[in-house]
């Protein structure tokens, strides 16, 4: 091109091995000057940011940009854009954070790394739940799938509680129970066990004080609804004999159900714990009205 | 492809310095303008070939290839007048990239349609191909834009500062205030249609009265003062400077169309055969080939090379050398197309073969037909609207009370259209299916994105064992063109 040195002309080191000669040529200047631009690039970086080691510490730059700072500000930038969201929901109700298209959507966005945290290892990511524990997609509740009957459960945790009635209730008794109560979602009558439920034989069983005398269950007390098809616990003739032997939280019985939710209202903020009520209710079994 | 017949690249400082006197005048040809004739070698004697030592000074010939570029260069009066047409009562071609919208007159192209965009370039690309194959680097000697900018900037250059005589005597001319003043109104002229092509590159991707506005008043985002640099400084520099260097060392497009031509190909070439021996013209009724050695066609060539060494890397085939020397040809009283357009086989004495029995060019055409084909079927088969339905992973179904079985689905519409739209959606494909809105507000505001939960309830003995079919179909009331459908899966227990 333009520059038509001959490269033989330069300047001759004086090394030489079997006839190959070491000639002087300089690097083009456009490529030297990249060179000094990159040291002096280097000298304005060590000045300005935090570069060299020492033994305590190091060099702090004169501009004192540290990682820290950078996370804080892109921290408070989050922060600044989720403001907004936070005070309208703080003001508001979870039912009316649901009723709001937008605001549901930002916490359902919002309460997913929370669920995820405190939820999900009992109740499943996608609130399925598992063995002896609730699913939340579905649309029984044994305390009241209302936007307010979630939040309070979440806040105040639950304990449920049944009585054991291995000392109370005779073999035949027992087996008779378990008939009727897993004849109830087949429509298979029997009833010598209906006998029991209703407490009408020498056993007097207490089962219609929290799951009624139709058996559909009160949420105020957390009765279950023992027609449907959902069982809390295992809904196999063994399952349902095994919980009404032993009961449910009976702290003497090594074979009892266990059945305990967390109390949440200290650990989670009031905002937090509303976002979490519109997601549990937005996996599809919550109760409106 | 490089000519049979001649050394690929002409090595610097050997060609054109061999320019013997004009013979002694003795001919009585009277069809023969000698004057005019002494001229030409007298302008033109010098040449050489240029490897960026020196600015190519390029004598400017009329003719019919001429006139053709200058047609084909007006086509980029669109690309100047495209951001102000209007459509609807916007901007008609606009890309608009916050938004995430594409106009084109009548048609809106959103990100989903981008595939398309791959068979726009892969139409472009095949077309470059077929052109190539057909007429070597048509697309450099008309089209390119920097072909197309560089005649422009030197057209200017020509006005200003007059024929190349004149203007490499200026350019060696000490400083003057003449000098600096032709200089002056040059590099303004230069500046100034440069920063139009950035300006108006970046007025394609905005409001382009309201970035005017903006630039008069000072005013606007960083964008619109930053975005035109690199097409400031690339027209002014790579355009007024570094002209033919740039389709020398800088444009790979040259260097793969050059291998892209084949014999079948036709490309500007000397007919060696009739032109050689060259020779000054004597007025002895000389017996020598036709060419009379004038230099012309060196002299026009704006990437000075000499067409008579045979095709050649720097050649972009502009036929300028055509036009030279016919003119020339015309004035010496010979037949014209002493260089034309000409295949290799030709100049062997063949003909040409039909373009429908090179398999090459069957195979570009295949391929371009099935690129556009896919452009008209993507741009025919727009939808005002895009439906996706996912199902939900976690859990895959839950039971519920009455035992039914039910599916959660995330469905996900986008409202294409200029005006809000309120959907409704239906299922089939599986018995008794009835489907649930967890959403109240089901509109979608214009060119926005409405996201629904949906549960699906299909009874215990209907539903499937394991998984099924299910089919969506979202529509609105108000508007018939919004109807979509959506296969998606349902599952069930086994």
């Amino acid at each position: 091109m333009a520059e038509k040195k001959d490269p033989y002309e330069a300047k001759d080191t004086g090394h030489e091995w079997d006839g190959i000669r070491e000639l002087k040529n300089d690097p083009p200047g456009w490529w030297m000057t990249g060179g000094y631009i990159s040291i002096i690039f280097l000298i304005v970086y060590f000045v300005l940011y935090p570069s060299i080691p020492l033994v305590h510490g190091y060099t702090k730059g004169l501009l004192g940009w540290t990682q820290v700072d950078e996370y804080k500000s892109s921290l408070a930038e989050i922060m600044s854009v989720r403001a907004p969201f936070e005070e309208k929901i703080a003001k508001k109700s979870a039912k009316e954070i649901l009723a709001d298209p937008q605001l549901s959507q930002f916490a359902l966005a919002s309460a997913k790394a929370v669920f995820g945290d405190k939820c999900a290892p009992c109740h499943g990511s996608g609130g399925q739940g598992g063995p002896g524990f609730p699913t939340l997609a579905d649309d029984e509740w044994v305390y009241g799938g209302t936007i307010e009957g979630i939040t309070e459960s979440i806040t105040g945790g639950r304990q449920g509680m049944m009585p054991a009635y291995k000392a109370t209730l005779s073999e035949q008794e027992v087996n008779d129970l378990v008939a009727f109560i897993s004849g109830l979602n087949t429509g298979k009558a029997h009833d010598p066990g209906k006998a029991v439920f209703l407490g009408q034989t020498a056993g007097q069983a207490d089962c219609v004080t929290c799951h009624g005398e139709d058996a559909k269950g009160n949420p105020d007390v957390g009765g279950v609804n023992l027609t449907d098809k959902i069982w809390r616990f295992e809904g196999t003739q063994e399952g349902i004999k095994r919980t009404i032997l032993h009961g449910v939280n009976q702290e003497d019985d090594k074979e009892t159900r266990k059945a305990l939710m967390p109390t949440f209202g200290g650990k989670l903020s009031e905002g937090q714990i509303k976002q979490l009520a519109v997601k549990v209710f937005m996996f599809g079994g919550g109760k409106k009205g | 492809m490089e000519d049979v017949e001649a050394p690929a690249t002409p090595t610097p400082g050997t060609l054109g310095k061999t320019v013997s006197p004009p013979p002694e005048p003795e001919s009585t040809d009277p069809a023969v303008d000698h004057e005019e004739i002494e001229k030409l070698y007298e302008e033109a004697g010098h040449w050489d070939v240029n490897l960026g030592e020196e600015t190519i000074h390029a004598k400017r010939i009329q003719g019919q290839f001429r006139r053709i570029k200058w047609y084909v260069a007006s086509i980029y009066l669109l690309y100047f007048l495209g951001p102000y047409l209007r459509w609807d009562g916007r901007q008609a071609i606009l890309f608009d990239i916050p938004a995430r919208k594409n106009y084109l007159f009548g048609i809106t192209i959103w990100p989903q349609d981008v595939w398309m965009l791959s068979l726009v370039l892969l139409t472009f690309f095949i077309a470059l191909f077929t052109a190539t194959a057909l007429a070597g680097r048509v697309f450099c000697g008309y089209i390119c834009w920097q072909t197309v900018w560089v005649d422009v900037y030197t057209w200017i250059e020509e006005k200003l500062e007059g024929h190349p005589a004149q203007r490499r005597a200026l350019d060696k001319a000490p400083w003057s205030l003449r000098k600096f003043r032709i200089k002056a109104v040059k590099h303004s002229i230069w500046l100034t249609l440069s920063a139009l092509t950035g300006i108006t590159f970046t007025a394609y991707f905005t409001d382009a009265y309201g970035m005017w506005r903006d630039y008069f008043s000072l005013q606007g985002s960083f964008y619109i003062w930053v975005t035109p640099l690199p097409f400031l400084i690339g027209s002014y520099i790579g355009v007024g400077f570094m002209r033919e260097q740039i389709c020398f060392w800088l444009c790979p497009y040259a260097r793969i169309q050059g291998v892209m031509t084949d014999p079948e190909s036709i490309l500007p070439a000397y007919d060696k055969g009739r032109g050689e021996p060259r020779g000054k013209i004597s007025r002895d009724g000389s017996t020598k080939g036709d060419c009379i050695d004038c230099n012309l066609c060196v002299a026009v060539c704006p990437m000075g090379v000499d067409i008579r060494y045979g095709q050649q890397e720097g050649c972009i085939t502009c036929g300028l050398c055509l036009d030279a020397c016919d003119s020339v040809m015309e004035k010496v009283g010979r037949p014209t197309g002493l260089i034309r357009y000409m295949a290799l086989v030709e100049s062997g004495g063949k003909a040409r073969l039909n373009i429908l029995k090179r398999p090459r060019m069957m195979i570009y055409i295949l391929i371009l037909a099935g690129a556009m084909a896919g452009v008209v079927y993507g741009l025919v088969n727009l939808t005002p609207m895009k439906l996706t339905v996912i199902h939900d992973r976690q859990p895959l179904y839950i039971m519920l009370s009455d035992g039914s079985i039910q599916n959660g689905y995330t469905v996900k519409i986008l409202n294409k259209t200029d005006n809000a739209a309120t959907f409704k959606l239906s299922v089939s494909g599986v018995k008794d299916a009835s489907v649930e809105l967890l959403n109240e507000n089901t509109t979608a505001p214009a060119g926005k994105m409405l996201t629904l939960t949906a549960r699906v309830k299909v009874g215990a003995d209907d539903a499937p064992k394991g998984v099924g079919s299910i089919l969506f179909r979202v529509y609105s009331d108000g508007n018939p063109a919004l109807d979509a459908t959506y296969g998606s899966s349902f599952v069930g227990p086994k």
